[in-house]
């Protein structure tokens, strides 16, 4: 296996549940319970509501491109390999995620509905993208 | 409570910009410019009691204000960095005449100098981007903006075509700024269109070219502005605001918070869109110009682009926007970015426009626009006659 040059997640204790699941190729955000909103990324408070009660739960995964670019040339160096497809995916919970799109770039479009592809990228972390469904 | 008249925009200093910063140092760089800004006000260094600064990406560092008004030699009653992006420059505009009006100071220098950073010499982001975007390659702003550019399109159908014309109407304007980094080639929509693509749907010529410069404005209260030996630029407006910073988690990837802050600035004013003789929009992508003259009332939402396209945007036109060629045409020198479109503002209603001077121009609206379409600064700036 080749060695892996990006960026990775560094959990926090806020975020390490997050992490985690994805390692299990599970997609759980965090709802307040509150409010009863869903929220992404990980927080302390409730960005709606400022109450002090998320909750982790498991969701669906499936979801809508909100918007995308194919990224021709990369500003840090890491992303050398460039192309690749950055996207905005609304999920069916409401939240939106940053992520990948595991696509030929003539088959992305605004709106079409994705779902969760788990992407094992080192032994240790595992990223959160999507593909088309 | 009102801004409206506090304070008034009497000196300007501006390099032109450099593609490589050679020896130069943004510390050297706002030792230059500040002492062209405070002679052309007509002050000397001692008037200066106030002071507002950007820290360069180039030379990070902590308490960075009091450091450079200390290697400026600068006595100030007031001192602040502004670290709002590229809002910073604008933003620093009314919070002098904040100053002013509270009487804390009279003579306000607002000053921002950058090194052409390398990529990987730009300063960190803050831990959840780390976390949550550069592991997906979501880094720089050139992907944000592409993805507001594809929303853009997708919900009101704008085209490429009409996101180009804004570069290629900038560039028109440049080639009569001497101080423009780009101003010996004018360019055709075709140019642009055939540039190569950098981040779909965005091409080279609509993305900014990182630069070396830096300016400084003298913001001064009444009093001085009457002695001055320029004419006054007002501050008869000003509104700012933010909701986000990751286009992500903004509430809408196509409506701005451009919009609040230029409502308030066009309240404190007491004007409209429509009274504007000139427009100074943050453009660090063509899509940029065309939120924000939406946002900011200047047309509907979402006819952005076929306003664009048939409004002639050149000094000369019916509609004068960024009539110093825009960063596009201008260059973006790191976190000065945003201050031309301030200076240009400030030296058009002087009527300094030399070339390219819009006629019986006196009222103008200026937009710093920072992080991606995050931290919005709107500015109503007047010449009395």
């Amino acid at each position: 296996m080749s060695e892996y040059f990006k960026p990775l997640p560094k959990p926090t204790p806020t975020s390490r549940p997050f992490w985690e699941a994805a390692k299990r190729h599970e997609l759980t955000i965090q709802r307040c319970g509150a409010c009863q909103k869903f929220v992404y990324y990980p927080r302390d408070r409730c960005p709606h509501c400022f109450a002090d009660k998320l909750a982790w739960q498991r969701v669906s995964g499936r979801g809508k491109l909100h918007s995308y670019t194919v990224v021709r040339r990369a500003s840090i160096r890491s992303f050398g390999d460039a192309p690749y497809i950055l996207g905005i995916v609304e999920l069916d919970e409401g939240p939106r995620m940053t992520t990948n799109i595991v696509a030929a770039p003539e088959k992305v479009r605004v709106e079409m509905p994705v779902e969760v592809y788990f992407d094992d990228v080192t032994p240790e972390h595992t990223l959160v993208k999507f593909k088309p469904a | 409570m009102s801004l409206k008249g506090k304070a008034a925009a009497i000196g300007i200093g501006e390099l032109k910009p450099v593609k490589e910063p050679g020896n130069l140092t943004p510390l050297g760089l706002m030792g230059r410019v500040a002492a062209e800004a405070i002679a052309d006000a007509g002050l000397e260094k001692k008037d200066i009691d106030g002071f507002l600064v950007g820290v360069p990406f180039a030379d990070p560092g902590m308490i960075y204000p009091a450091s450079a008004a200390e290697v400026l030699g600068l006595n100030v009653r007031m001192l602040n960095q502004v670290d709002i992006g590229g809002a910073s420059p604008a933003g620093m505009i009314w919070r002098a005449a904040a100053a002013i009006d509270a009487g804390m100071c009279n003579a306000v220098l607002c000053l921002v100098a950058d090194l052409n950073a390398r990529g990987d010499q730009k300063p960190p982001v803050i831990s959840v981007q780390r976390e949550f975007e550069a592991p997906y390659g979501n880094v720089g702003a050139n992907c944000g903006y592409a993805m507001i550019a594809h929303r853009h399109m997708y919900e009101y159908g704008t085209t490429a075509r009409q996101m180009a014309k804004v570069a290629v109407d900038q560039r028109a304007n440049a080639l009569k700024n001497p101080l423009a980094t780009f101003n010996d080639k004018a360019l055709t929509i075709d140019d642009v269109l055939n540039s190569r693509m950098i981040v779909d749907p965005l091409h080279l010529y609509e993305i900014v070219s990182p630069v070396t410069g830096g300016a400084a404005i003298i913001v001064a209260s009444p009093d001085v502005a009457k002695r001055s030996k320029n004419t006054p630029v007002w501050l008869i407006g000003a509104g700012e605001y933010a909701n986000h910073s990751t286009i992500t988690y903004a509430p809408s990837l196509t409506e701005s918070p451009v919009k609040p802050a230029a409502e308030a600035a066009f309240k404190m004013a007491g004007l409209q869109p429509k009274d504007m003789h000139l427009v100074c929009p943050y453009d660090c992508y063509t899509i940029t110009v065309i939120v924000t003259l939406e946002d900011a009332g200047f047309c509907k939402k979402g006819q952005g682009g076929p306003f664009v396209a048939e409004h002639d945007l050149t000094y000369a036109g019916d509609f004068p926007c960024n009539t110093h060629g825009g960063q596009l045409s201008f260059g973006q020198p790191g976190l000065a970015g945003g201050m031309s479109h301030v200076t240009e503002g400030i030296r058009q209603l002087m009527g300094r426009g030399g070339e390219r001077q819009v006629k019986n121009a006196s009222l103008a609206y200026v937009n710093g626009n920072g992080g991606i379409m995050s931290e919005q600064a709107s500015l109503i700036l007047e010449r009395r006659s």
